[in-house]
């Protein structure tokens, strides 16, 4: 008999079967996972989940009998007070009768299965491109970076490889039996007691031409050597950038309610999410802005009311200022995503329009503008040609050609809608406007 | 207590560790293949996580199997429900291999791995090793090599003609699993090692004699064959055949190479799975019976504690329970117990028969010797005919079994038999009936191809009781025939009587799918 530990197994093995069932079933559990994801509260995202997907897809079909009509026998136990040629009354639905022999276990009904949060998160991404990510990814978004790649006989003190250098120069002395000082020593202290005690001179002289001929052997065989050496080598190699910076821009003027704040930090979420998945490393800035705008942490940005005015071109001046003190397009991938009721100051519009096509679109990957309006701006169907003026500026700048997505969402309800259409893969749209 | 009884005991407590296993198997050794007289294939005990168990049942127990996504489906309902709670995990999984390998879980009590280890490693693996099913059609020393080969080839299809050509292959074939099975012994069959070895000469051999001229020798022209009578085309294809997997495999004209090879794995898988189908009472009762006679004895000896003791009575009778019809946990006849049962009922025969039992059972009634009977019994039945042998009117009376008939010429449902002295043998008629897979399978064969003319492959299903074939699934399998077989398919369902059609399906092939 033997026993074997497999628990130190590679777990997983089913891993390869799970892929092929959820490739198998994929158009199913996409619609599953989109209608779960609008269900649930957008923090809850990143969490895997129960999905149900209709049974019919994933049905493994076989020659079996319908089990509805023909005569069918049944042996059960637990008679209690039936006599042979007693009639029963036939349950209705056909189905009863202690589930006759579980005929009937063979439901219509929808699968139900988990998903890990990986799986989800990757389904619910997965017809959702960033705009002109590809681009960026294939020419620019490379930096230049060392790595180390083994040993080199020439380079500078400081990489000196000093473990490996040793070692060397070790195993040289032991090829060329360069002495070792222990014996040196013993031949010298041989000496000092045979001259103190005065032994005989042939064994002295022997000794002392001995321990000649090796302090010779030492000189010509130094301790280290300079083609002992080695150092570390490094070669360049480039690597995507694998981070990325997203600005969130937000009128918090008394004109925006919490409720617009609130559609606005759920856009943001998703963006955040979004990020956080393509890049390793995802850094948020907060601007809010009235007349004037600042950069704030998160809390302050969501929650403490302010007054005064709207000017969008200070949002923008001050995010120009933070790329380029901190963000330098290079080595960051920047996102940018504005939320606005749509005022702005009647002056400001030509500044803003200027600021943004020609300092702020041209170094970011992405520029999402998101208009808020109230929960009872929904209800207004008819008013359609109402467009705020912030609305006007950005739609002229779009219409020249400018890279900005503009959407106007009033409930909680259309973000995600929204979303997925803001980030739906535009190929063929950028493969035209490529050239 | 005194210190010898302390020093008796195989374990205390609930944890073990590999010498606690070793302890256990000598001692359930002893009893095991000593005085009950089990003949094994060495065991192999591997232990196992949770994680892994849910794995190995994905992949229908075996410790390696080729990639489908029915397994991934199988897999995820089973971890959801796992998840939820709805459901444990069994504590073993056994193969019928040689060496026996029994998975047993890591969580399990030290008391649960005796259970498991006398259950597993003594009564399935003696069951797989003596029962003349297993012994004629599964290949214990085999099984791992051929399943081996099976992942690696269907990998290497995949590799080669792409997942979605290998899936539709796999799809069909899966369908039709139940019905790729030779249900009577053939000619000498070769053993799976040889399979794997035939395999590769039959390509080596075709890519050795392949000759791109004989492509361009004019052929003899059509008018050169002679018309075969009907009889000789049928007797040829060897039809009328029930193996439909086994029909499509050599028959199917428009096949490649690689999909006969997969028809063809798939259907030694079901070939190997046979066996198990048919003798799940017996399986299940003969590992029953064993534990229960090892786990007493092991108590009896002062090898495990009381405790110990009464934690396998509370697993072994949890196992074992059969809710009656009306109960709302019925769902059907629990394999465990009426094997359990059965078992246990021929021990009573043997040992205290009573004036029944004489008649019933004159053979083995007071023989005394209850392991050489049941081994006999194990060895050469199966489910169907041990039930119709061995089911006594003692144990139908006390599971005051009935027999319900639904007629849907009737307007009620009519109590066709008790247990009562008029009811017995048609009790165990019936009963034994429904384990008989012949008769709970729907049968279908092939029963005529014309291979001169349109190629039409005729199908009959033989309606037992009326019991027409689930329409959906009927059609979706029909397709996938189609699909193989490359022209028209056409299922009729026929009265085995009269002859009478009931419904006919048919289906046209997909051209592009092939």
């Amino acid at each position: 008999m033997y026993i074997i530990d497999r628990r130190l197994n590679p777990g997983g093995k089913s891993l390869a079967n799970r892929q092929r069932f959820l490739r198998r079933a994929k158009a199913q559990i996409q619609r599953a996972v989109r209608q779960t994801a609008g269900d649930r509260d957008i923090t809850d995202l990143e969490r895997g989940g129960e999905v149900s997907i209709p049974a019919d897809g994933v049905r493994e079909p076989s020659f079996r009998r319908s089990g509805e009509g023909g005569v069918h026998d049944h042996i059960l136990p637990g008679n209690k007070r039936f006599v042979e040629g007693d009639t029963i009354d036939r349950p209705p639905e056909g189905g009863g009768a202690g589930s006759a022999g579980g005929d009937g276990g063979e439901g219509e009904d929808d699968f139900r299965f988990v998903l890990t949060r990986d799986e989800f998160l990757d389904l619910f991404l997965d017809d959702l491109e960033l705009p002109d990510l590809a681009k960026r990814r294939v020419a620019t978004v490379e930096t230049q970076g060392l790595r180390r790649a083994g040993y080199t006989v020439t380079g500078s003190p400081v990489n000196l490889a000093l473990l490996r250098s040793m070692r060397n120069a070790l195993s040289r002395r032991i090829a060329m039996r360069r002495p070792k000082p222990a014996e040196l020593l013993r031949l010298e202290e041989e000496i000092a007691l045979l001259e103190k005690e005065g032994g005989p001179d042939a064994r002295l002289n022997a000794l002392r031409e001995e321990l000649e001929q090796l302090k010779q052997r030492s000189k010509r065989f130094p301790y280290i050597d300079p083609i002992d050496l080695r150092y570390r080598r490094f070669e360049p190699v480039s690597r995507p950038i694998a981070q990325a910076v997203m600005f969130c821009l937000m009128d918090v003027s008394g004109s925006m309610t919490e409720h617009m704040k609130d559609l606005a930090k759920r856009f943001y979420m998703l963006l955040y999410i979004f990020l956080t998945r393509r890049y390793k490393h995802v850094e948020i800035v907060f601007i809010r802005h009235t007349h004037e705008a600042k950069e704030v942490d998160e809390e302050t940005f969501f929650n403490s009311p302010e007054t005064g005015g709207t000017v969008v071109s200070s949002a923008l001046r001050e995010m120009q200022r933070i790329v380029e003190e901190r963000y330098s397009p290079d080595s960051w991938n920047i996102y940018a995503a504005q939320a606005s009721d749509g005022d702005n100051s009647p002056n400001d519009g030509s500044t803003s329009a200027a600021l943004l096509r020609d300092v702020i679109l041209p170094v970011c990957q992405y520029y999402a503008y998101l208009e808020v309006g109230s929960d009872s701006d929904r209800m207004q169907t008819g008013f359609i040609n109402h467009k705020t003026s912030l609305w006007q500026t950005y739609e002229t700048l779009q219409e020249q050609g400018a890279n900005l997505a503009m959407r106007k969402v009033n409930h909680r309800r259309e973000i995600y809608p929204v979303f997925r259409e803001l980030f739906r893969r535009r190929d063929a749209e950028a493969g035209a406007r490529a050239p | 207590m005194s210190v010898m009884e302390h020093d008796s005991l195989l374990f205390k407590g609930a944890d073990w560790d590999f010498g606690t296993i070793q302890r256990i198997y000598d001692a359930v050794e002893a009893i095991g293949s000593g005085e009950l007289g089990l003949d094994i294939y060495p065991n192999q005990i591997e232990v196992i996580t949770a994680e892994q168990m849910l794995d190995a049942y994905a992949s229908i127990g075996m410790p390696l199997f080729y990639k489908h996504w029915s397994f991934g489906k199988r897999f995820a309902l089973h971890e959801s429900s796992y998840r939820q709670g709805l459901m444990g995990l069994a504590y073993e999984i056994v193969i019928n291999s040689n060496p026996c390998i029994s998975y047993i879980m890591e969580e399990n009590t030290a008391t649960m791995q005796t259970l498991v280890i006398a259950h597993a490693a003594f009564g399935h693996n003696h069951f797989f090793k003596s029962n003349y099913l297993f012994k004629e059609w599964t290949d214990a020393d085999g099984i791992l090599d051929y399943l081996e080969f099976a992942k690696s080839y269907i990998t290497r299809c995949e590799e080669r003609y792409g997942h979605v050509a290998v899936e539709r292959v796999l799809d069909a074939a899966h369908a039709l699993m139940s019905h790729g099975v030779h249900r009577y012994p053939r000619k000498k069959r070769p053993d799976l090692r040889s399979e794997e070895r035939r395999e590769r000469e039959r390509q080596l051999h075709q890519e050795q004699t392949f000759n791109d001229l004989w492509r361009t020798v004019p052929g003899k022209g059509a008018a050169a064959k002679p018309a075969i009578s009907d009889e000789r085309r049928r007797a040829l294809l060897e039809l009328p055949q029930e193996n439909l997997l086994y029909f499509l495999e050599k028959s199917a004209p428009r096949l490649q190479p690689w999909q006969r090879e997969i028809l063809r794995i798939v259907r030694q898988i079901a070939q190997y799975f046979y066996p198990q189908r048919q003798t799940k009472v017996m399986n299940e009762g003969c590992a029953t019976y064993c534990h229960y006679r090892i786990m007493t004895r092991l108590h009896e000896k002062g090898q495990i504690s009381d405790g110990a003791f009464l934690e396998f009575l509370q697993s072994h009778t949890n196992v074992t329970r059969q809710p009656e019809y009306d109960d709302r946990h019925y769902g059907g006849i629990n394999p465990y117990a009426l094997g359990f049962g059965m078992m246990q009922d021929i021990e009573r025969i043997c040992t205290i028969p009573t004036d029944e039992d004489r008649e019933w059972f004159p053979d083995i009634a007071g023989s005394g010797d209850t392991m050489a009977v049941l081994r006999d019994v194990w060895a050469n039945y199966r489910d169907e005919s041990f039930i119709s042998q061995y089911l006594s009117p003692h144990l139908i009376r006390q599971w005051r079994m009935f027999h319900l008939v639904d007629d849907p010429d009737r307007p009620d449902l009519r109590i066709e038999a008790i247990h009562d002295e008029r009811g017995y043998r048609r009790l165990r008629r019936s009963l034994s009936r429904q384990y008989d897979v012949g008769w709970t399978d729907p049968d279908i064969q092939v029963v005529d191809v014309d291979l001169a003319g349109d190629r039409k492959l005729i199908l009959h299903h033989h309606v037992l009781n009326r019991n027409l074939l689930h329409k959906d699934d009927a059609q979706r399998v029909l397709q996938m025939v189609a699909n193989l077989w490359g022209y028209a398919v056409v299922l009729k369902e026929v009265e085995p009587v009269t002859g009478a059609i009931f419904h006919e399906h048919v289906a046209h092939p997909h051209e592009t799918l092939f």
